[in-house]
């Protein structure tokens, strides 16, 4: 019975999933918002609305990029077999907080409103999370990068202003710099999460 | 006037190593947050985690609490509050050269003062008066170009930095008319309790709206106090820039030079 569910699940996914996404930047955000929150007002467990979630980030969005990123000047100074194993680590974590921060939310409504495109490798999507009850309307700003204009990926989310992206990487420098520069510091604290 | 120049003193020590210049808007803006030194960061993490335990037992049960308010209950409340940020933004609307928007705001505050019964309603708004944006003595010294200084987390009151722990003595220096009528003057109508009491208010307003998104950084970060000092220093650089879009207004550069595909 339980292989049959994760056939279903499978399945599911798939079905959700496998369309390939627009290539024009602001259609390209609303089909993953769409999805994004198909999964998550689908009648299904936490876990599976995660793994569903899991699977959609590893096709929208740019793990490596916001990973290199979030290293700051420190990918500089990091041998090859740190930045595989930093890849490896960092790509674990980004999934599992990614899917957590994304699943408090049941049924979220966002309208892509306008684009910006700053250069060739770059184009900024404004939208709006349509405020409920419980929160205010959220502006949010989604920063895709298109150097493959085929296949265009998320690397920012600007909520509010706000980026995660540059909180991450200060948040990275902080536990970095707390250790003296060792980055096996940052290894370690990712890894601890990634076990919990 | 030793007091006052020992102040100053400490301030332009304390602000020295980035103050911005002529060019003290865009050179401010186009930093990045890691240049903001973190000179205390022992006594910071440790006022950080006093802050926290005061939030989870004292705070976050009132906000709870509050959150049971009916919603045009809590509304009316963060309207009158905000209502009441006014006297400090006109002001600073005026420091920062914006008559037009200090002409606006005070036009908003009288309306919302009287015909909105204390600032419980906002028919402002209804009637053109609205994209209020609150400004202060930080953001003030913020546009003159004056740096950040060191970061600062102060005992309740959370994230700061240098400028704005000095600015907001202008506002206890009678730059605040709604602190000078509560607790610098004895007045038979308000006291000091009012003053504190909406101080308090507006922090539990803050926390009731963000209670799951306070509670859900704290969840996925490896250094919660590190993202918040991030996202503090963030939002007040885009409140200096009045900026509704971040992403331009700083320096990009870090992604500019990634490539993965």
């Amino acid at each position: 019975m339980k292989f049959l569910k994760k056939i279903f699940l499978i399945f599911s996914i798939f079905f959700v999933i496998t369309p390939s996404f627009s290539n024009e930047p602001t259609e390209f955000i609303s089909e993953i918002t769409q999805t994004a929150s198909m999964i998550l007002k689908e009648n299904i467990s936490v876990d599976e609305k995660a793994e569903k979630l899991v699977i959609l980030a590893e096709k929208a969005v740019d793990i490596d990029g916001i990973g290199l990123y979030s290293l700051g000047k420190h990918r500089k100074t990091i041998n090859k077999e740190q930045l595989k194993r930093y890849k490896a680590i960092f790509r674990k974590y980004f999934l599992k907080s990614f899917s957590s921060r994304l699943s408090q939310y049941s049924d979220p409504k966002i309208n892509v409103v306008s684009q910006n495109i700053v250069n060739e490798k770059y184009t900024i999507v404004s939208s709006i999370l349509i405020e409920t009850e419980d929160r205010p309307e959220i502006k949010i700003d989604w920063r895709v990068y298109t150097i493959n204009p085929d296949k265009p990926l998320i690397r920012d989310l600007i909520i509010e202003g706000l980026s995660l992206a540059r909180t991450q990487k200060e948040e990275f420098n902080s536990v970095i710099q707390g250790a003296d520069g060792d980055v096996n510091a940052l290894f370690a604290n990712l890894e601890n999460f990634n076990s919990k | 006037m030793n007091k006052i120049f020992k102040i100053l003193i400490i301030f332009l020590y304390l602000t020295c190593s980035s103050f911005a210049g002529s060019d003290g808007q865009n050179q401010l803006s186009k930093q990045s947050n890691g240049e903001v030194k973190d000179c205390f960061e022992t006594i910071n993490r440790g006022v950080f985690a006093f802050n926290e335990g005061l939030r989870k037992v004292v705070f976050e049960p009132l906000a709870k609490g509050y959150l049971y308010l009916p919603s045009p209950v809590r509304s009316g409340a963060g309207n009158m509050l905000d209502n009441l940020t006014n006297v400090v933004t006109i002001p600073n609307n005026i420091l920062q050269g914006e008559f037009e928007l200090a002409a606006k705001n005070t036009a908003r505050f009288t309306v919302n003062t009287t015909l909105g019964i204390l600032g419980i309603f906002d028919p402002a708004s209804k009637i053109g008066l609205n994209n209020y944006d609150k400004e202060d003595y930080g953001q003030t010294l913020g546009k003159w170009g004056v740096g950040e200084g060191c970061y600062l987390v102060l005992p309740v009151l959370g994230p700061s930095t240098a400028r704005d722990t000095f600015a907001s003595i202008a506002s206890f220096s009678g730059g605040d008319a709604w602190y000078n009528i509560t607790v610098r003057n004895d007045t038979h109508y308000v006291s000091d309790f009012d003053y504190y009491f909406s101080r308090g208010a507006r922090g539990v307003d803050f926390l009731a709206k963000n209670l799951g998104a306070l509670d859900n950084l704290e969840e996925n970060s490896i250094d919660f106090y590190a993202s918040v000092k991030s996202l503090y220093l963030q939002e007040r650089r885009k409140q200096i820039v009045n900026a509704d879009e971040i992403t331009e207004t700083f320096d990009d550069s870090d992604w500019e030079e990634i490539e993965t595909q």
